[in-house]
């Protein structure tokens, strides 16, 4: 997805993981995704470079669909649908 | 020229159930599992070996590590005194650190700033400390087994370990098993 059709997307989770570093964001996606329900959007929040790659593999392993990520000021937003 | 195209048609089809076989086969041995031999004491490592296993249970891959020699350390509690131990068990216990928080560094240890400066850059940069790890361990269910052999030759006892809800001891056939199954197994 692109920057601009993401920032239309229908957030149904948003987990802000700001204040964590490596493995921090994993942790905290996969806290939050048993809360969710399937074809949501969750987006995670986070200003650990890592995020950015950790999170496709997650869904690539998870079987969830990875739709992108926007950089913002000093963080950046990582968007995921689960399964 | 039709019959040969049957042919290898039907060979093609019992190479794909050979080869279907053989893929199952090859799924059913190896798990979603994570071992490693944590046999390491410095900080550094079992930091590393904690923060590897995090990420692998937070990707629902099943973790199971061994803790054997100098690791042993690591997973000693403070608050508890053992009683009954003999001399070179007590010297032992001296010398080795008790629980996480005096573990050394295994580069720049530098009598013991390095660890200071260490986790003053992991509260900086928001890493996890190595207690707040062993706690969501914990709640992720990554289990962790004592090596029974090493335990008593350095005279530790099982009492003076801390409350991990999923502590079990065990020998080297535990970890054996256990890593013969698992899709990656490590060694730190």
């Amino acid at each position: 997805m692109t920057a601009e059709e993401l920032k239309s997307v229908v957030v149904g989770k948003s987990v802000d993981a700001r204040g964590t570093a490596c493995p921090g964001p994993l942790l905290e996606a996969k806290k939050a995704i048993g809360t969710i329900k399937a074809g949501d959007v969750m987006e995670i929040l986070s200003s650990d470079e890592g995020t950015k790659q950790d999170i496709p593999k997650w869904c690539g392993k998870q079987g969830h669909e990875y739709l992108g990520f926007i950089e913002d000021s000093g963080y950046f937003k990582v968007y995921m649908k689960k399964k | 020229m039709e019959k040969s195209t049957e042919v290898t048609l039907e060979q093609l089809q019992a190479q794909i159930e050979e080869l279907n076989g053989k893929v199952s086969r090859l799924e059913s041995n190896r798990l979603d599992q994570l071992s490693i031999a944590v046999v390491s004491g410095d900080l550094d490592k079992i930091l590393a070996a904690f923060v590897i296993s995090i990420g692998a249970a937070a990707m629902d891959t099943q973790v199971k590590l061994f803790f054997s020699f100098w690791s042993l350390a690591a997973l000693r509690d403070p608050k508890k005194s053992p009683k009954g131990k003999d001399l070179i068990s007590k010297m032992f216990g001296w010398m080795l650190p008790n629980g996480t928080k005096e573990l050394k560094l295994s580069n720049m240890n530098m009598a013991g700033m390095g660890p200071i400066m260490i986790k003053y850059l992991m509260r900086k940069q928001n890493v996890m400390s190595l207690e707040k790890m062993l706690y969501e361990a914990g709640e992720l269910g990554i289990e962790i087994v004592i090596c029974e052999m090493s335990m008593g030759l350095m005279g530790f006892k099982k009492e003076e370990f801390i409350d991990y809800p999923h502590l079990s001891f065990g020998g080297a056939a535990t970890f054996v098993a256990d890593a013969s199954e698992s899709s990656i197994q490590l060694f730190i």
